[in-house]
């Protein structure tokens, strides 16, 4: 194992709520002070009732958030990591931390080596000078020396595929160039350790993969890289590792095809996924034993809607060799109507094996309406004997999915999609009889 | 990726340690980091020039119509219909000598009170030792100074007056003005990032400064036992340092001189104390 380059220890940044929002006026301090007198008089010496200050200075009244807490990290040298969670789960404030822009409220960092961090695309731009003029301006503001960028201003120039406006001020370029300059000048940093918030979220797609490219190269080259992005099949295709955070603190940390899928599986809308690590906990008998199912979108946990249809992944644990195993759904929408049941027979020839099985269903498109439906699972022997059955082991939403501009959801309790054709003719179709 | 980047990419960067602690509250000013990021403090300055006279007529000479209208305001009101007495020098060398240092200081106050406002983007996306800003914003009106230095010379040439060997000190003065100007603008730059207030409020400090120094007026009108008070004002020794260096008229400012240095020192030290404290959040209020 290679050192350890990044070490974060209980973490956490405190923000007063509305401090980013509006800064404060002299007034606001004035009224603050010339009320506090009263306040002090106003308050009961024996109650508790928020406006007496706590430790900090501050009004106990006033409210905090924790853009993070208790957060603790370790990066080993050459390690690629994707920062995921939702907007707001403080992916964003660890960065800033982590790259000095703020101080923590709470606990430490220590990291061993140069830090680069590129936290927007144009960082230090300034629209009035030119194109090689911001290139030495950006560079040495993200920590570049100025032989470093004199040595690196062809390529980055090459890169950003600009060489004919390179003597024109910025304010004069499209967009697309700004940007294609920018991010060339952020990828000819090198750092040891790289933070980079959601750079990629901007430019058309052939400039998204132009930059995916750069950083498949840089993380080859064996630096450290903080990597926090919405774009899950980025961090796939970037990272070896994954960060979950939630509500300003880790959740999860691991391989990232474990993280992302258990992610996408927690943050879709409409898809279940119930894992039982403890086998003691699990459902089950000395036949059978279930360890997880997953109910989403086959597409790779987007949303399921009645155009995606539904992935059904059943693991489990079986005890009895030999036998014929078979493994049944049951699919019930809200009413209690069983829509379908189907199953599959595992073993047909007495050959079942003690161990995990996995199980994968896939209910087509166009065939659930849209709603709420729960499963029952059923494992059984011979197709007719019962070995286990869970009553209710998972629920899964199906959305609806909009018939042209008709966004209501259809009746029914099924929503095929049938082949129609229609032909036309002014006369009347039907045969006269005389 | 050449090698060769590579193999330089290894020897340039010797392992460096950062510790990330939440901010302590007492000063922990590291030289040694200025120091490393000097030439960013270069590149703050040199944007700082390049970007001021972009897409003006006339440029650079700008530098020198400021003080050299000035000077001609003063010379005829404060001069010609006031009668305000110029230590013997002709009105014009008399006040440009003290606007020199005065347009700096002014300009030099206002640019840092607003740095970390202008530069926000900056400061919120990327870390660098913020006291850069100010610093910057403080040098970058030295190139002025320059200019109508120029100016200067060119007017004790017109008027035959030859400057003593006080000019040597000259840059003693100078370096004052610098962190002076420094001394303040760390507390209103800090202060400004907080309260916005403080940008309203700077264009009077200015204003009654201005006339609380011996601009338009020779610091011999304070009778002689008040003159070191008036010394708290260190740009009254500035001016002062300026206008004798220059023209070699007046006594040396002495011990006006002694009390304006120390107070300047002590400015610069609660500037960057203050500074130093807000540095660590800067980024969450600005």
């Amino acid at each position: 194992m290679s050192e350890i380059v990044i070490r974060a220890e209980n973490l956490g940044k405190r923000y007063r709520i509305g401090e980013r929002e509006r800064y404060l006026a002299l007034r606001d301090l004035l009224a603050r002070s010339a009320s506090a007198p009263l306040r002090m008089l106003a308050r009961k010496p024996s109650s508790s009732n928020g406006n007496h200050r706590n430790g900090n200075g501050l009004h106990a009244g006033q409210s905090h958030i924790w853009a993070l807490k208790e957060t603790s990290l370790e990066v080993r040298r050459g390690e690629v990591v994707g920062l995921i969670g939702r907007n707001g789960a403080g992916k964003s404030t660890l960065l800033k931390i982590l790259s000095r822009i703020t101080k923590p409220t709470t606990g430490w960092a220590k990291i061993h080596g140069r830090v680069g961090s590129l936290l927007e695309v144009g960082t230090g731009f300034h629209s009035e000078l030119t194109g090689s003029e911001n290139i030495y301006l950006s560079g040495a503001i993200l920590g570049m020396s100025k032989s470093e960028i004199a040595r690196k201003f062809d390529e980055i120039v090459a890169f950003a595929e600009i060489d004919k406006f390179i003597d024109t001020p910025v304010k004069h370029y499209s967009s697309g160039m700004y940007l294609k300059l920018a991010f060339s000048v952020a990828a000819h940093l090198e750092p040891e350790i790289l933070l980079v918030d959601e750079v990629l979220a901007v430019g058309d797609a052939s400039f998204q993969k132009k930059c995916l490219g750069k950083m498949g190269q840089v993380s080859r080259e064996g630096r450290t890289i903080l990597f926090v992005s919405h774009n899950m099949a980025a961090i796939k295709a970037l990272c070896s590792r994954a960060v979950w955070m939630k509500e300003g603190t880790v959740t999860a940390d691991g391989t990232v095809a474990d993280v992302v899928d258990n992610y996408l599986l927690g943050t879709a809308r409409g898809a279940c996924a119930r894992e039982w690590r403890d086998p003691t906990a699990a459902p089950g008998n000395e036949s059978v034993r279930i360890s997880y199912i997953r109910i989403i979108s086959p597409e790779g946990g987007g949303q399921i809607t009645i155009d995606t249809g539904v992935q059904i992944e059943i693991g489990f644990e079986n005890f009895r060799e030999n036998i014929n195993l078979g493994c049944t759904v049951y699919v019930t929408n809200s009413e209690g109507i069983i829509i379908f049941e189907s199953g599959h027979r595992i073993t047909s020839n007495h050959d079942s094996r003690c161990g995990f099985y996995q199980v994968t269903g896939k209910i087509p498109g166009h065939l659930l309406n849209a709603g709420r439906y729960s499963v029952d699972v059923v494992f059984g022997k011979d197709q007719r004997w019962v070995l286990l059955r869970i009553d209710g082991v998972a629920t899964f939403e199906v959305e609806n999915a909009g018939r042209g501009s008709n966004m209501s959801v259809a009746p029914g309790v099924i929503r095929p999609l049938l082949s129609w054709r229609h032909s036309f003719s002014q006369e009347s179709l039907l045969v006269k009889q005389s | 990726m050449s090698l060769a980047t590579d193999v330089t990419w290894q020897s340039e960067d010797l392992p460096i340690e950062t510790s990330i602690t939440p901010p302590s509250g007492w000063l922990d000013l590291n030289l040694r980091e200025l120091w490393d990021y000097r030439e960013l403090l270069y590149f703050f300055v040199w944007r700082d020039l390049k970007v001021r006279y972009k897409q003006t007529a006339i440029g650079a000479l700008w530098a020198i119509i400021q003080p050299f209208l000035t000077m001609l305001v003063f010379s005829l009101f404060f001069g010609r219909l006031a009668h305000i007495p110029s230590n013997g020098l002709p009105h014009s060398v008399f006040y440009y000598s003290a606007l020199l240092p005065w347009i700096y200081f002014s300009g030099a106050l206002q640019h840092a009170t607003n740095t970390m406002v202008e530069n926000q983007k900056v400061i919120t996306k990327v870390y660098f030792p913020r006291l850069l800003l100010p610093m910057a914003s403080v040098t970058s009106g030295l190139v002025d100074v320059g200019f109508g230095f120029i100016v200067f010379l060119g007017m004790l040439v017109y008027y035959g007056i030859a400057p003593g060997r006080a000019i040597l000190l000259l840059p003693f003065f100078l370096l004052l003005a610098v962190l002076t100007a420094l001394g303040v603008g760390l507390w209103l730059s800090a202060l400004n990032a907080i309260y916005r207030d403080v940008r309203y409020v700077v264009p009077f400090l200015i204003q009654f400064w201005m006339f609380a120094s011996p601009v338009a007026y020779p610091s011999s009108l304070v009778p002689e036992r008040w003159r070191w008070l008036y010394g708290l004002n260190p740009m009254a020794g500035v001016i002062e340092g300026f206008r004798w260096s220059l023209t070699g008229t007046g006594a040396p400012p002495n011990a006006m001189l002694a009390v304006s240095t120390a107070m300047v020192l002590l400015l610069l030290a609660g500037g960057v104390i203050y500074f130093q404290k807000m540095e660590g959040t800067i980024a969450d209020v600005v």
